[in-house]
């Protein structure tokens, strides 16, 4: 219910919104917690396994009952906590695993069966029969047990990715860091303050407190607003901390849409990767439960959520309530509670010696050891004293068992805490995460002034490390009140008392555990799930493990903490991948001639990030193999032209040019006369081949390496690699020109024809020969020209600078039509270079070595290269080994696979007697029928030998003859033409 | 015979504005990579100022004015960006036509800082990254070079084969930070 006169709610804007179905008002400033309760809603969820009735334990980020799918007009997420969604107007909220309803929830038979249900139960239950564990016990399982579900529909919702950079970043807007980005922002430190609330306050905004004699909430906005104003010191908000990475990198999650009714154009989320110099970890602590019977029903929270709640959302739980704790901090929610006009029923303590109030009855020296009530609250306690047990009606219960300070960040490079005895904690050790200190709460300081002296000092510290000079400004008066409290973590009780909400993980659970030897805290951990929900055990892992230190007889420390791993609050796959969904997953590269192409109807596929043409449809033609053999028939015969820009082009220049290609290529480039182009093979480090292409060398010092399309970045980055690590004492410089060229294969019988038409000087036979290479001019653009043919077929590339690729292109194909020829893809281009057997990385697929391509003789003895000496490894060459083969089917089957295996004409088909595999097949139009090229076990002597493919994944079985790689053309008579 | 048309990289995609951001083309022509051979640094820039008025720059930054600049690409290597090398350089350097090479796009408004820290993992505020720094990066997923040639302008270069990611990247990031803006 709703307080008058309480909360920082703005009561003059009032919020409509649903929750499973029905209609609620909440006021702007309301969480769906807030609103909720104040509806007097208490009843929130069904937990995970149980299904027990939940509600709403803590008021921040680590609620670990209320989760709830939350909708919006276009899109929703499930298991987003109550505790830190903002309601909007038109909100639609929905509770999650209960069916059909949460009052009425039929799988809660499960709690009926919680004898059965305990840890280990799946692992010993479920074994038998074996196939029963997919078909029927996991589905059934998975069904029954779960948290909300995902839409099935595909996600529409836009996020963000952004960077951040800064020398100082703050984690948590409480005090401590409030104090931290004011002390070094006004000595002009370069500062981020980051805070996961809706705005900076941290506890400041739950208490009924002073600081420097007006309202802790005054202070803050005064705060901020001085804050806003300094010129290096940047706020976020709603923005949590995920993970602290190397190298001063942390991860942070902004909620930038979830709280707005529409998105109009805004991201869901925003995904922080922050650079900092330096951090202070101020992000404060989590009050932790106690464990004893049936404390997870619902109007069981934490007492320090109950004071949140009731000052700064003006909402209690109840009008009659009972505080049970084992600290300060519980006097503190009964006082306040009582100042509120709500009555305390009584304050349980478990400290024989606590002071008593005049306000409300204590009962010192006792225990709450179990709750009575239905689903939709609390209806009494019973309390447990030395002397006795009495029940105390009530309609709520306030628990505190103490603080954890949130050391998660500081243990993410995973260091591990050390035990604070004084505060029953672990606190961050120094340099968990270089250069991020811990203070405040966070490091277990937990008085409002000792948080702001702590945020100061550090402040000043890091100012210094970063060679500012700051001065601690006087430090505001604020409450000392130094916390005091006597470990409690569980009242035993033959019932079950609930330590991990999330993952219904109870103290029997974990005393279960270590009786079957899971006596190590990580397999404590994974045996019960405990700490392996969405909240990952924010409030309950230090409870389970102390649980856990009791029932082995060790001390706290000396059981440890698990590990502690980013996210510190769930991230949406969504928010990481920022950017990259669909088409965003990579770049795309387009040609020049991409629009004509598209024009013409070609089906483009993605060769790497490229888009190149596959075929071009003819109106009458029905498969793509129509179009393939005619494109193909079309070269032999006439002219294609074919867009190859995308093979990659690296200008290599100076005095040592040749030598270097010497060293990165087998063969010999020195040798090279200016004006001519060479074929070049290049090997690996370890001897196998790396990549093959032509190189032109355009005067004495400039050549042009052309690259395959697919290795064009490897190559560069290998010859950077040779350049700078290998071979500096060569004076050469290398750049990329892949995209300055629009380069085009202008290939078959009439390609000169073709190109004489349109260059400004017409060439010949004796001036361009095969292999020439040198300047031309055509309509009046300087372009180059290559006499080099990947057809077998007299062809040329042409290139011109790519703002004429387009134009160009465009007028290639007409001219080529004029001449009954026109334009190739992909395939066609595929079935040319195997009727010659040239070789793609099909082929140099980075098994293979020259050798096994034939190529062996190419590695010049005369000279070193990369790679030369590991290939004359032995293993690496000769009749042991797969060799290049071309394959033509001679059975009653005709087809060819790639991929296909290749056996003895009469082994069985099995991977003993495996001789070698396909890499490239196709129908060739101008032999009349399928080929192939493969690797066979000694195939070069084996020319002429009947082999059997057979494709296992196809079920394909096809005879073949071994035949030589050069299925066309053999004395390359046309390619000279 | 027809001429040859000349199509700018961004042909077709610029320009655009979203909010008070603009994202425009920017005809950069010539462009041509010099890289000093051994010992040649010196000459190299003396010869540019000489003759353009511009040095050789220093990592990671760009030197000129509107017409004419150089700015760092990499290990001994810049971009001589509105002239011709001039003559007497190809004997000290390799100089390499560039100038279609990169599609270039000039980004401008008050939130333009806040557009690239979206795409860009460099501190690009105007403290570390003033007028005249250059360098080169990544955008979203794409290499290029970023410079600031205004206290609310930067130029970036990106592979021309990918203007239309680069100009879809932009856009959005431009649309994500407009829409942030208080009505």
């Amino acid at each position: 219910m709703r307080l008058d006169g309480y909360g920082r709610i703005d009561r003059s804007v009032p919020v409509t919104f649903s929750f499973d179905g029905k209609s609620f008002v909440g006021f702007q400033g309301d969480t769906l917690a807030s609103a909720l309760l104040a509806n007097d809603i208490t009843l929130m969820g069904r937990s995970f396994k149980y299904h027990r009735p939940r509600g709403v334990l803590s008021a921040g980020s680590e609620e670990p009952n209320a989760l709830m799918t939350v909708k919006r007009s276009g899109g929703g997420d499930p298991n987003v906590r109550a505790t830190v969604q903002e309601i909007f107007d038109g909100m639609q909220a929905f509770s999650q695993n209960r069916w059909p309803s949460l009052d009425w929830d039929l799988l809660s038979i499960n709690d009926l069966a919680a004898p059965f249900l305990t840890a280990g139960f799946y692992y010993k239950t479920f074994m038998w029969p074996k196939p029963f564990w997919e078909k029927v016990y996991e589905p059934f399982i998975r069904r029954a047990a779960g948290l909300g579900a995902l839409d099935r529909v595909h996600n529409l919702d836009r996020y963000e990715k952004a960077y951040a950079f800064c020398d100082l970043l703050v984690i948590g807007g409480g005090p401590a860091g409030l104090m931290a980005a004011l002390t070094a922002g006004r000595a002009g430190v370069d500062v981020i303050l980051v805070d996961e609330d809706v705005q900076p306050g941290g506890r400041l905004l739950a208490e009924d407190e002073c600081i420097d004699g007006v309202q802790a909430t005054d202070w803050v906005t005064a705060t901020l607003e001085e804050l806003e104003a300094l010129p290096t010191v940047r706020v976020m908000t709603r923005t949590a901390v995920t993970g602290a990475y190397d190298g001063g990198v942390y991860g942070a999650i902004e909620r930038v849409g979830h709280h707005r009714a529409t998105l109009g154009g805004l991201p869901l989320e925003c995904f922080w990767r922050i650079m900092a110099k330096r951090a202070i970890l101020a992000a404060g602590s989590i009050e932790r439960p106690v464990a004893f019977r049936n404390n997870d029903r619902p109007g069981v929270m934490t007492a320090g959520a109950m004071r949140a709640y009731l000052h700064r959302w003006g909402v209690v739980p109840a009008q009659n309530v009972v505080v049970f704790g084992n600290n300060d901090d519980a006097h503190r929610t009964a006082r306040d509670l009582v100042a509120a006009g709500v009555h305390v029923a009584a304050l349980v303590d478990i400290r024989p010696d606590v002071v008593k109030s005049d306000a409300y009855q204590v009962i010192a020296g006792a225990v709450v050891s179990d709750v009575s009530g239905g689903r939709n609250g609390v209806e009494s306690v019973r309390v447990t004293t030395p002397n006795g047990e009495s029940r105390i009606q009530c309609g709520a219960l306030a628990m505190s068992g103490g603080w954890n300070p949130t050391v998660h960040l500081a243990c993410h490079m995973n260091g591990r805490p050390v035990w604070n005895e004084d505060i029953s904690a672990f606190v961050p050790a120094p340099d968990m995460v270089p250069g991020l200190r811990a203070v405040g709460a966070a490091q277990g300081v937990f008085s409002t002034h000792g948080c702001l002296r702590d945020g100061a000092e550090a402040a000043v510290e890091v100012a210094r490390e970063l060679g500012v000079s700051a001065t601690e400004t006087a430090l505001p008066e604020a409450d000392d009140t130094p916390y005091a409290l006597r470990p409690l973590w569980a009242v035993p009780h033959k019932g079950r008392a609930w330590l991990d909400f999330q993952n219904d993980v109870t103290v029997k659970d974990v005393t279960q555990a270590a009786t079957e030897n899971f006596r190590s805290v990580e397999h404590m951990k994974r045996y019960t799930t405990q700490g392996m929900a969405t909240d990952q055990g924010k409030s309950s892992n230090v409870a389970a493990l102390a649980v856990l230190a009791d029932v082995t007889g060790r001390s706290i420390p000396e059981t440890g903490t698990t590990t502690f791993r980013p996210p510190f609050v769930p991230v949406s796959i969504g928010a990481m991948g920022a950017g990259a969904q669909g088409k965003g997953f990579a770049p795309e590269r387009k040609t020049t001639s991409h629009a004509a192409t598209v024009e013409r109807g070609a089906p483009m596929i993605e060769a790497g990030l490229w888009y190149r043409p596959s075929y071009f449809p003819k109106a009458d033609e029905r498969t793509w193999r129509e179009s393939c053999d005619r494109e193909v028939t079309m070269v032999r015969d006439s002219v294609g032209v074919c867009d190859v820009s995308t093979l990659g082009k690296i200008d290599i220049q100076g005095p040592d040019a040749s030598a270097f290609l010497d060293f990165v290529y087998c063969n010999t480039f020195s040798t090279l006369k200016p004006g001519r182009v060479r074929y070049g093979l290049m090997l690996r480090e370890d001897g196998h081949v790396m990549d093959d292409g032509t190189t032109a060398r355009l005067d004495e010092t400039h050549f042009v390496m052309t690259t395959t399309t697919a290795a064009a970045g490897q190559v560069m980055q290998h010859l950077e690699w040779v350049h700078q690590g290998v071979r500096p004492d060569l004076d050469v410089r290398i750049i990329s020109a892949t995209e300055q060229w629009a380069q085009f294969a202008v290939a078959g019988p009439k390609s000169r024809e073709l190109l004489n038409g349109l260059l400004d000087e017409s060439i010949d036979s004796e001036g361009w020969p095969f292999m020439a290479c040198g300047a031309v001019s055509l309509m009046g653009v300087e372009g180059r020209l290559f006499r080099i043919s990947f057809s077998g077929e007299h062809a040329y590339e042409l290139a011109v600078p790519s703002r004429y690729g387009d134009s160009l292109y465009r007028e290639l194909i007409a001219r080529a039509e004029g001449l009954g020829g026109g334009a190739y893809g992909m395939e066609a281009l595929n079935v040319l270079r195997i009727e010659k057997g040239f070789i793609t990385h099909s082929e140099i697929h980075g098994r293979v070595t020259a050798d096994d391509i034939g190529m062996g003789r190419m590695v010049s003895s005369k000279k070193d290269c990369v790679g030369k000496t590991m290939s004359e490894r032995p293993g690496l060459s000769g009749a042991e080994r797969e060799q290049l083969v071309g394959l033509k089917p001679i059975g009653a089957v005709k087809q060819l696979t790639a991929g296909a295996h290749l056996f003895e004409r009469n082994a069985a088909p099995n991977r003993a007697n495996d001789h070698g595999y396909i890499t490239s097949v196709g129908f060739s139009p101008t032999l009349g029928h399928f080929i192939g090229l493969g690797f066979l076990l000694n195939g070069r002597a084996r020319l002429g030998e009947t082999v059997k493919m057979v494709d296992h994944l196809r079920e394909l079985e096809t005879l073949c003859e071994v035949i030589d790689p050069v299925m066309f053309d053999p004395d390359g008579g046309r390619v000279r033409g | 015979m027809a001429d040859l048309k000349s199509l700018s990289p961004c042909a077709g995609l610029l320009p655009l504005s979203r909010g008070a951001l603009t994202l425009e083309e920017v005809a950069w022509d010539p462009i041509w990579s010099v890289a000093p051979y051994k010992g040649q640094m010196q000459d190299v820039s003396d010869l540019l100022n000489a003759a353009l008025g511009v040095g050789f720059p220093v990592p990671g930054t760009w030197d000129g004015d509107a017409n004419v600049r150089a700015l760092w690409s990499g290990l001994d290597q810049a971009f001589l960006v509105g002239a011709k090398p001039p003559a007497g350089l190809t004997a000290r350097a390799a100089v390499t036509d560039n100038s279609d090479s990169w599609a270039c796009v000039a980004l401008s408004g008050d939130d333009v800082e806040e557009v690239l820290a979206r795409l860009v993992p460099v501190d690009l505020r105007e403290a570390a990254f003033g007028i005249g720094r250059c360098i080169r990066t990544q955008v979203q997923h794409m290499a290029c070079v970023v410079l600031r040639d205004a206290p609310d302008r930067f130029v970036i270069m990106a592979f021309r084969s990918m203007a239309g990611t680069l100009v879809h990247e932009l856009d959005v990031a431009m649309q994500g930070v407009d829409a942030r803006k208080p009505a």
